[in-house]
């Protein structure tokens, strides 16, 4: 900065000596547009000095939605090279599981993703279900699903009020969190949690539905389209918000696959990779519903292909509300399931399961198991390693934003500064998961 | 801000009136319209955002202008789990904030470290920035925020205006019991 | 999974055998999953085999683990690759075990860009060096920590302050 030699007037005044502004509005004809290339053509403009300025977006910054850094190198308006900081929620998640219970584990897969935070319950009660060979019941599938399906809605709720706002349109911030807490009210009901619900257990739920909350369902279910049909009328069509993500940050399946990308944001890309159509669990096979694909994979189609995904996911929580069989949550196995508490207290063998379960844990047997699940965000994997104790010996998460946001520093070089928002928003990064 | 009683009278009882009044508007326009600056990480920032939606309105109290900027804020809710990487950030953002500043810490994990006990998160943020409110819950309902928020309010409304001589949190405790 | 997995698996296990032999040491199929353990200095070739021969597109994760507390192991560390493959829909892993006094493992960044950030942390968490990487530093801890977390000897409670924001200019400025 040093070198940089003081701004001198004379370096303004144009050639010809005569003292006026060097340019003026006589010097073009039609109309005065800065982003049109040869603007610059024609005109006698001194050859100026810049420096790169650095810029630093975030840690705490309105428009990183979570604690992450991005550190920009800029020309002008330009970043030229840009460079990715992750690491401010990193809450030691893998370390400190390894002294906990794997019941206890499950609080912890809340807060991976808080924003759908049933969906990280299930998919940790399904790999622990599928290292001890359990067989969920019927109820408990269909259950299973029904939440996991209301909590993709929440979650695309918020991501897409989120892009929508920091594109400047606030009002569908509202409109899609007015909607949100509808559907938060029915799992407050059903769990008793508004945010971390830590609702499933290893081989069932912690209890039953209370009693109407199906009917709940099916009314909070008519008041969800309006929203997304409101939000969707006021920026699908938009000049501004089309001007502003279409064509911003585009890749293709090829790189997004090579960049380990899944979920919606791999899908906007044309590549229909869903777990729940590929490799369907819980029952999805038995509803009818589409995968939404977009064509360019740029910020825009993000935005869309999660408004179509709310709508898939509402016409399977309409088929799946009605079709939930009666029957137990708990899978009748005494390696997970506490006994009833009147037979805790009269039989021996029930008090001693209870309180081995309770002092010791689930024990799985010793080995080592990798289960997806796909979440709103991509395909969240959990990669178990157990000794045979009740303590685990290695959890490894596999996170679907980590591996979003790894792409993040090839789509922003290159573009512009105001860009990098339009693509942060669509990454749908949550930095409890992106840190763990 | 706040006014220089230097060029006051120099007892309150000589000029009791306009001296109290006085402090008493200064008081009231601080309790009433404070400018929150979210600093939330992690899932209570999530909880945070209900609360500035419509269903429990935090405009209510006036709060209603979050702001992101320190320069622009009066209000720190540190919303989140804050570890040994964000902690400076944390601080340094403290520092920039003008005085008259409040911080409230909220959620279990700001408030003493939540339940990740390790070697990754600060165990409570008192150790890096002084703290007027703790909420504590995880997440903290919506309405437990609005109380805090009218705690705070309350806490805002006896103690001096100026900075000089702003009591410490022992002592507006005590005067809490018994304000007078 | 399906009964289709455990044939294609199979399928799968043949070829990889029948191509490298003795580098691959095991194969465990525990829980209807398919993970090869092969000797280290194979570990970039049957990788590239995998890709490019049998269309494992993805690498999903990597991760280490510290076998010290396991009742037996046949060397300190290990790290595993998951593979899947987008267009037949089928997983594996990859297994090696790396010793304690050398960890050097080459890098597959070149293959699979999600390696970047997953040999990163990797890196950071145990202290695997891998050979070739673009941007070798730590990922998700702060510029002032000492040690590796994860390992096992890393007290749980080993909290270290950190005392100054990180400055990134120099990391942008370099010639890359």
């Amino acid at each position: 900065m040093s070198d940089q030699k003081p701004i001198d007037i004379q370096d303004f005044v144009p050639h010809d000596g005569a003292t006026r502004a060097p340019y003026s509005s006589a010097d073009f004809d039609g109309d005065v547009d800065p982003s049109r290339d040869d603007f610059n053509e024609g005109l006698d403009l001194p050859d100026i000095n810049t420096t790169p300025m650095y810029i630093n977006i975030g840690p705490t910054h309105p428009a990183t939605h979570g604690t992450f850094r991005v550190y920009a190198r800029l020309d002008g308006e330009t970043v030229e090279k840009a460079g990715v900081d992750i690491g401010y929620l990193h809450r030691g998640f893998e370390k400190i599981v390894e002294i906990k219970q794997y019941g206890q584990v499950i609080p912890y897969t809340d807060r991976l993703n808080y924003c759908s935070g049933l969906t990280n319950n299930v998919a940790y009660c399904k790999a622990m279900e599928r290292m001890m060979g359990l067989e969920i019941t019927e109820r408990t599938r269909m259950i299973r699903l029904i939440i996991m399906e209301i909590q993709r809605i929440m979650d695309h709720m918020i991501c897409c009020g989120a892009i929508i706002v920091d594109i400047g349109a606030l009002t569908n911030f509202w409109y899609f969190f007015n909607a949100r807490e509808k559907l938060n009210e029915l799992l407050e009901a059903l769990t008793g949690a508004r945010l971390t619900y830590s609702y499933t257990r290893i081989g069932g739920l912690a209890w039953d539905l209370p009693p109407g909350w199906r009917d709940n369902v099916k009314a909070v279910l008519k008041e969800i389209p309006p929203a997304i049909a409101d939000v969707r009328g006021l920026v699908e069509k938009n000049r501004i918000f089309q001007d502003r993500t279409r064509g911003v940050g585009a890749i293709s399946a090829e790189d997004a696959i090579s960049f380990g990308w899944t979920g919606p944001c791999l899908r906007s890309t044309g590549a229909d990779l869903d777990l729940r159509k590929v490799r369907p669990y819980y029952g999805y096979e038995q509803f009818d519903f589409d995968i939404p694909v977009g064509a360019n994979g740029d910020a825009y189609d993000r935005v869309i292909v999660r408004i179509e995904e709310m709508n898939e996911s509402l016409k399977i929580i309409h088929q799946a509300i009605d079709r939930v069989p009666d029957g137990p949550i708990n899978v009748d196995d005494k390696r997970v399931t506490l006994p009833a508490k009147d037979k805790v207290h009269t039989s021996m063998e029930a008090l001693i399961n209870h309180f081995k379960l309770v002092i010791e844990g689930v024990q799985p047997p010793a080995g080592r198991i990798y289960d997806a699940t796909e979440t709103p965000n991509g395909e969240l994997g959990f990669y178990i390693i157990s000794d045979g104790s009740g303590h685990p010996y290695r959890i490894k998460v596999r996170p679907p934003c980590f591996y979003t946001m790894n792409g993040l520093k090839f789509l922003i070089e290159g573009g512009m500064v105001a860009d990098i928002v339009a693509i942060l928003g669509g990454l749908n990064v949550i930095a409890g998961e992106l840190d763990r | 801000m706040g006014i220089d009683q230097s060029i006051l009278p120099a007892t309150k009882d000589e000029a009791g009136i306009v001296t109290t009044r006085l402090d008493e508007i200064v008081r009231w326009g601080r309790k009433n319209s404070l400018w929150p600056l979210p600093f939330g990480t992690a899932c209570c920032a999530i909880e945070f955002m209900g609360v500035v939606s419509s269903k429990f309105d935090i405009s209510r109290f006036g709060a209603e202008l979050v702001r992101f900027s320190p320069r622009q804020s009066d209000l720190i809710l540190v919303a989140g789990t804050i570890n040994y990487k964000l902690a400076p950030v944390l601080k340094r953002i403290y520092d920039q904030v003008a005085e008259p500043k409040y911080v409230i810490s909220m959620g279990a994990c700001a408030c003493s470290g939540g339940f990740y006990d390790n070697y990754a998160t600060v165990q409570g943020i008192e150790q890096i920035i002084p703290v007027d409110v703790f909420i504590p819950g995880c997440p903290p309902r919506p309405e437990a925020i609005l109380d805090a928020v009218m705690k705070l309010q309350e806490r805002i409304a006896i103690e001096p205006v100026t900075t000089r001589g702003r009591p410490r949190r022992h002592e507006v405790t005590e005067k809490m019991k018994d304000p007078r | 999974m399906n009964q289709n997995d455990t044939a294609r698996h199979d399928a799968l296990v043949l070829k990889v055998r029948e191509r490298f032999g003795n580098a691959v040491l095991d194969v465990d199929r525990s829980f209807d999953d398919c993970a090869l353990i092969v000797d280290r200095t194979a570990l970039r070739d049957v990788l590239l085999y995998l890709k490019n021969e049998h269309r494992f597109n993805l690498l999903m994760d990597i991760a280490g683990v510290d076998c010290m507390n396991l009742p037996k192991y046949r060397e300190r560390f290990e790290l595993i690759y998951m593979l899947y493959s987008v267009p037949d829909d089928l997983r594996v892993r990859v297994e090696i075990a790396v010793p304690e006094l050398e960890m050097d493992v080459p890098t597959v960044s070149d293959l699979w860009k999600s390696a970047n950030w997953a040999e990163r942390e990797a890196f950071e968490m145990f202290g695997f060096n891998f050979v070739g990487h673009p941007c070798q530093k730590r990922l998700l801890t702060h510029h002032e920590f000492v040690g590796f977390p994860l390992r096992k000897d890393y007290p749980i409670m080993g909290g270290q302050w950190c005392t100054s924001t990180s400055d990134m200019t120099e990391e942008l400025n370099e010639p890359r």
